[in-house]
């Protein structure tokens, strides 16, 4: 009796997972499904859902008009570099304030923090002025250190969390043992954080993937990245839906294909150190 | 003898390389994703068969985030654009400071005394044009011929508010998702305030008096909110209040629209049997006036091509700007793509065209909308400011959202009328203050 009612209770939660998951990917599945409509079927009042006249020509004019591979260049590099820059900073100062923490390190935490509160457009012209003198504008090194910027109190944060999680006594025995400061980091602390540093690396290339606010500010022609390919397709003045749609799937594959093959890498590094 | 002239030829030729490499000029062209634009874009190769010298880079971004990417980089000095597509909101402002290369000396074929009047005065600042226009457009009533028919009714030749109200009444069949009228309900400077400030227009409004006083407790203003309201909650579409120009493009074009004040480009696209269900029903008139009142709201709204002062390449920028908007380029999209698709509203000599008017059911309505779009004195009352749609003042655009986002509440019931009008009242009070207004 008992087991049938928890059996019960399991295709319920089951249920409701799946409804959950498809209600927040429908949208995707949704572009999906336009990006091989035409404009006219894109726009119909009662739209079908799989019974149209699928047509590749919205992908046809969007690699006519724009060049894909210099824009996906651009976003690998831009996320992939600023993600590895932010690992290399953050390990060390995850690691101090983590064992050896000070009387102020929660604050600095805090503090850290406390720039994302902020919004980007705040700054925009400081930093916009900065870039301009230093050279930076439009280009990916100037993107690959704002990016790490704007992703480094994340970065250090979930190092943090990760790394408490850590017991400081196997560092000590190294210490013991005669290991440097850099080969305990090294060969000790980070070979027991892949987990995490993994998935803080995938949560990271994914949010520098997205990232469209500085992405779009702060290149023109050569260094912009995915974002400012999907935003050349939306118009206020004029219907290009499927189009959009088009280079929004496109913009997204990478990323999509990527999250796909390390879910359970970026599952198990996000429930790390929740379970006590 | 052939060994010494190869030598010589090859020689001659890895110089003439050199030269042609060393002295291109790359320019950088922002612009926005509307369909003119993309054809521009398109035909970039034939630019660069007349000058090889000039390579062009596009940056193509949508309208809003263009305003914002291309803002920062102009009041900044940033110098990463040659070619900006700025709107004529932003010319007259830019141009006073001191953003804009004035535009003098466009080519011996430019002729530019061919530009529309109304279109030039808008760009033209202390006597010089300080962007040349690409495409412009005015507003007009966009109807279906098959629906007034049927309702019993006859456009007449200037259509006003009370006959708007009639027809939508006649023509709304709600069980069959047909909806007498369908305007801009979404709020922005550049949606609903666009429509509705020259709605105002019409009514005999301002936004200001001479002393900058906002006019939102005037009985025009009133009246204006009141029949908007009136026509949108009784025959509008449900959920007007998130429509912008895309929407009920996509509403008309489906059918379910019986009238649509909106844009003149729209007429193109409504009229594209390719893109629209009711192509060979659609009829169009001149946008509404007030009951006895001549003035139609001038609304008047160009893309432009303008060089900011920053960049270094002006002469390149310059042979770009002036290819794109001569005569030689409409005579270039014609023989692409048809006649039909060169950008309108710029041109005096295009609307003589014999071969444009027969393709282009649209092109006299088009052009009698823009010729009679007033931008200098767009209300009967006397205003401190210039523009159609807008107010040309930098503090508007932030103005004009916060009052649009009043009025799509008033729209989607969450305010009233009154409510609306007071709130819009007291923040335009108050920003203006703020910014120092009345300016010496």
């Amino acid at each position: 009796m008992a087991r049938e009612a928890s059996k019960g209770h399991k295709a319920v939660v089951t249920a409701l997972a799946w409804g959950v998951a498809l209600l927040i990917f429908f949208p995707i599945l949704w572009t999906f499904l336009t990006s091989f409509k035409t404009e006219g079927e894109a726009i119909n009042s009662h739209p079908s859902f799989l019974f149209f006249d699928w047509t590749l020509e919205n992908y046809e004019t969007v690699n006519q008009r724009s060049d894909y591979l210099a824009h996906f260049w651009n976003s690998v590099v831009i996320s992939l570099g600023s993600t590895v820059l932010g690992l290399v900073i953050a390990v060390p100062a995850a690691w101090s304030m983590a064992f050896v923490p000070g009387k102020r390190t929660k604050d600095l935490l805090m503090w850290m923090l406390s720039t994302k509160m902020l919004p980007a457009v705040g700054v925009l012209v400081p930093i916009y002025l900065l870039a301009r003198d230093a050279g930076l504008l439009d280009t990916k090194t100037g993107l690959v250190i704002v990016l790490t910027m704007v992703n480094l109190p994340i970065i250090v944060w979930m190092l943090y969390t990760y790394f408490r999680e850590i017991p400081g006594e196997i560092l000590e025995a190294a210490r013991m043992d005669g290991a440097t400061l850099s080969s305990e980091i090294l060969y000790v602390l980070t070979p027991m954080a892949v987990p995490g540093i993994a998935s803080t690396l995938l949560l990271n290339v994914i949010l520098a993937w997205n990232e469209s606010f500085w992405t779009l500010n702060l290149t023109a022609a050569t260094a912009a990245p995915l974002t400012a390919f999907i935003a050349s397709y939306s118009s206020p003045e004029g219907l290009f839906y499927a189009k959009l749609s088009a280079a929004s799937t496109m913009a997204i594959a990478p990323i999509m294909i990527l999250g796909w093959f390390s879910q359970k890498q970026l599952v198990r590094g996000l429930t790390f150190g929740a379970v006590k | 003898m052939t060994v010494t002239f190869r030598t010589l030829a090859g020689a001659s030729l890895v110089v003439a390389l050199m030269g042609t490499a060393s002295a291109q000029t790359t320019i950088t062209v922002a612009t926005v994703n509307n369909g003119d634009m993309i054809r521009m874009q398109r035909l970039t190769p034939e630019f660069n068969a007349l000058h090889p010298d000039i390579k062009v880079n596009w940056v193509t971004l949508e309208e809003n985030v263009l305003r914002q990417r291309v803002t920062t980089d102009i009041a900044s000095r940033g110098g990463q654009y040659d070619v900006l597509t700025i709107g004529n909101y932003e010319v007259p402002i830019w141009a006073k400071q001191g953003w804009l290369m004035p535009l003098e000396n466009l080519g011996a074929d430019y002729d530019q005394a061919d530009l529309l009047p109304q279109v030039a005065q808008g760009l033209t600042v202390d006597g010089k044009l300080h962007a040349v226009p690409f495409y412009a457009e005015s507003s007009m009533l966009m109807y279906r011929t098959d629906l007034l028919e049927k309702a019993g009714l006859k456009m007449p030749e200037n259509p006003d508010w009370d006959f708007i109200a009639e027809a939508a009444q006649k023509m709304t069949d709600k069980g069959a998702g047909i909806y007498g009228i369908c305007l801009r309900g979404k709020a922005g400077w550049g949606e609903n305030m666009a429509f509705l400030t020259s709605m105002n227009n019409s009514m005999g409004g301002r936004w200001f008096d001479m002393e900058w006083k906002p006019q939102f407790n005037a009985p025009e203003w009133k009246k204006t909110l009141d029949t908007y309201l009136n026509l949108m909650k009784e025959y509008g579409p449900p959920g007007a209040s998130s429509n912008g120009f895309n929407e009920n493009l996509a509403l008309f074009q489906t059918g379910k629209c019986g009238m649509w004040i909106d844009a003149t480009v729209a007429a193109s696209f409504i009229s594209d049997p390719k893109e629209s269900q009711v192509a060979d029903k659609v009829g169009f008139a001149p946008a509404p006036v007030r009951k006895g009142g001549s003035n139609h709201g001038n609304w008047l709204w160009s893309w432009n091509l303008a060089i900011p002062a920053t960049t270094s390449k002006a002469e390149a920028a310059k042979t770009f700007v002036a290819w794109a908007t001569s005569p030689a380029y409409t005579k270039l999209v014609a023989e692409k793509d048809g006649i039909a698709n060169v950008p309108p509203g710029t041109r005096t000599s295009l609307y003589k065209n014999p071969d444009y008017l027969k393709v282009a059911p649209f092109a006299e309505m088009t052009l009698t909308a823009i010729e009679s779009a007033d931008t200098q004195k767009p209300s009967d009352l006397e205003v401190p400011y210039t523009g159609g749609q807008f107010v040309a003042i930098p503090e508007f655009q932030a103005i004009g959202t916060s009052v649009g986002q009043q009025f799509s509440a008033a729209l989607a019931g969450k305010a009233t009328a009154d409510q609306a009008l007071a709130a819009a009242q007291a923040l335009t009070t108050r920003e203006m203050t703020r910014a120092g207004y009345p300016k010496k």
